[in-house]
């Protein structure tokens, strides 16, 4: 469905500076997909959604999406996907059902088939007590549903969300992901979609492409690049006994790692925590080592994020200034 | 509650997609028209300046040149406030644009497959539809007051506005585009050119009596052709040179505004 090789944009900022926003990102989404790219602001994600809708010429390398060119062919490119972007896609001073109503003549469906597709769009986003409201007078939780109605008036195959639920309170974002799912099942989308929300990214999508200054530094799926780059957390405090000898056995554990022991306590990270730590309690118990409380943390995509960085994707968000 | 049925239109479908600029065209003037006709009130909001001039500064115009003033001053000033109402109107309609680059609306126009000048073309044609609206309402208003109404004359002098209107309005939204990363400056030079050019052509004071080198700039203001050209329109005087140089005025305008406003939409994908 979208295949890149070594896209790069660079924007001149002045004479001297320029930023390098994008740098030399290949990766290959395959039909039915739902791949979150995440990362700091200013990593590069939304320049790269850019480039892959046609809004924005890359500088360097290529990328094929729904099968063309974006820079040989963008008005194929277009006509095949959906997209909606950050800000508001409906005009504000535009009715609700006259926006949806014209997105459908712009993809080229005729007056009654655009109607009837307005109606069902407003019907199963729940839009339609609001149908004739003006765009401004809407609640943001409405406008992004609205967004995501334009973007697919042409049941468009691939879909790009520029961090569709930012801005948007817990019960919004869920309820806004639940019509995402259930149209994505309706028409078997692939779905790309970048966030700044590790937990979105962690619960729902399917694979996730973490990208700092402008590369891509992993890409699998949630569960397995917290299982390769973080690992669980496993703590332990004993009843007073040998701690060192504990810590020991830990270090045995498969992929131990970032191992402290202090106090009466001692936290290693280990591939597998709920197989290990039951081991390490047997092992724990005929060295003679008394364990008195035991836990396993799963690891967040944040634990990831550190792992790869350095840095916490809470705290990287200053260091890139251009493209956010 | 919600069921999605499958719809029974063919989507996605490459032949859906067969592109004509005046289609294209079409649609984006019918979707910027769309809020006008759904609030016509809103034409309302750019008549009330000149409506201001019309009621303060035309009394004082006839108090103090009233007879100088070839057929009376309504016959003088109410054209050059058909010009006004156009010049204010269309000179700040991309601000309209503006706003939607920074909500987003016309990034999400951009990701469609209109043809991009047509994103540019419709939104200027569309110009015409307030202006015209506009001055009806003013020559409906000055009528009553005097203002002899030569038909003809008249709606010569409407179309004339309207292609001068698309063409100022194509420069307000190159404008637009091309400070859209730093939307106060839009006002800043818009104010900056409006001012000179409405003074300098003649629209609420004769030149004749102003000083030599404000009569040479007003040469080179097209403003002041077509401020002419409807000044003599509006008497019934079809034939006239004045009313060709203001049509050659307005055809300029409008050729270099088209211009200027397609290449400015067509780089502003960077």
């Amino acid at each position: 469905m979208i295949s890149t090789r070594e896209l790069t944009k660079d924007f001149v900022v002045s004479r001297t500076e320029t930023v390098h926003a994008v740098r030399g990102i290949s990766l290959d989404v395959e039909p039915g997909e739902l791949v979150a790219v995440l990362g700091p602001n200013g990593a590069g994600k939304t320049t790269t959604l850019r480039m892959l809708t046609t809004l924005i010429a890359p500088t360097s390398g290529t990328a094929k999406v729904a099968g063309y060119d974006v820079a040989a062919e963008p008005g194929q490119v277009r006509r095949q996907i959906g997209y909606v972007g950050q800000g508001n896609g409906a005009g504000h001073s535009q009715r609700v059902s006259d926006e949806l109503y014209g997105q459908g003549v712009i993809y080229g469906l005729d007056r009654r088939a655009a109607r009837q597709r307005a109606e069902e769009l407003l019907e199963s986003l729940e839009l339609k007590d609001l149908a004739r409201r003006k765009v401004s007078e809407l609640s943001g939780g409405q406008r992004r549903r609205l967004d995501v109605a334009m973007g697919l008036v042409h049941a468009p195959g691939l879909l790009f969300l520029d961090e569709p639920s930012t801005g948007l309170d817990p019960q919004n974002r869920a309820n806004l992901w639940d019509h995402i799912l259930r149209m994505r099942e309706q028409y078997s989308m692939t779905i790309v979609l970048t966030t700044h929300y590790l937990d979105e990214a962690d619960s729902m999508a399917e694979r996730v492409v973490v990208v700092d200054h402008g590369e891509v530094i992993a890409d699998d799926t949630a569960d397995a690049l917290k299982a390769k780059l973080a690992g669980d957390l496993l703590q332990l405090t004993i009843a007073p006994g040998n701690l060192q000898e504990l810590a020991r056995l830990a270090d045995k554990l498969p992929g131990a790692k970032d191992l402290v022991a202090e106090g009466d306590r001692i936290t290693v990270r280990v591939a597998d925590g709920p197989a290990a730590l039951p081991e390490l309690i047997t092992a724990a118990q005929h060295a003679g080592v008394p364990v008195a409380t035991a836990q396993v943390h799963r690891p967040t995509l944040d634990d990831v994020f550190l792992n790869l960085t350095g840095r916490s994707l809470r705290e990287a968000d200053s260091t890139g200034k251009a493209a956010a | 509650m919600t069921t999605l049925t499958v719809s029974s239109v063919h989507l996605g479908t490459p032949e859906a997609g067969r592109r004509s600029l005046l289609r294209d065209t079409g649609i984006v003037m019918t979707r910027e028209l769309k809020p006008v006709l759904r609030d016509p009130f809103s034409l309302l909001f750019g008549m009330i300046q000149p409506l201001i001039f019309l009621g303060l500064f035309g009394p004082l115009l006839a108090g103090s040149m009233g007879g100088s003033l070839d057929g009376g001053v309504w016959q003088w000033f109410v054209p050059a406030i058909l010009v006004m109402t156009t010049l204010f109107g269309t000179s700040a309609t991309g601000a309209n644009l503006l706003f939607e680059f920074q909500t987003g609306a016309h990034e999400r126009m951009m990701v469609t497959p209109l043809s991009r000048s047509s994103l540019l073309v419709g939104r200027a044609l569309k110009e015409m539809v307030p202006l015209l609206g506009q001055a009806v309402i003013v020559i409906a208003v000055m009528v009553p007051f005097g203002f002899d109404l030569h038909l003809d004359g008249a709606l010569l002098g409407l179309a004339l506005l309207a292609v001068f209107g698309i063409g100022l309005g194509s420069f307000s939204y190159a404008l637009a585009i091309a400070v859209r990363k730093q939307d106060w400056m839009f006002w800043v030079v818009q104010q900056t050119f409006l001012f000179p050019l409405m003074i300098l052509s003649g629209m609420l004071l004769p030149l004749e009596t102003g000083p030599e080198w404000m009569r040479v700039a007003s040469k080179f203001n097209p403003l002041s052709y077509l401020v002419d050209a409807e000044r003599a329109l509006f008497s019934g005087d079809v034939a006239s040179m004045a009313v060709l140089w203001g049509w050659l005025a307005a055809l300029i305008t409008v050729a270099l505004g088209l211009t200027v406003g397609i290449r400015t939409m067509l780089r502003s994908a960077t």
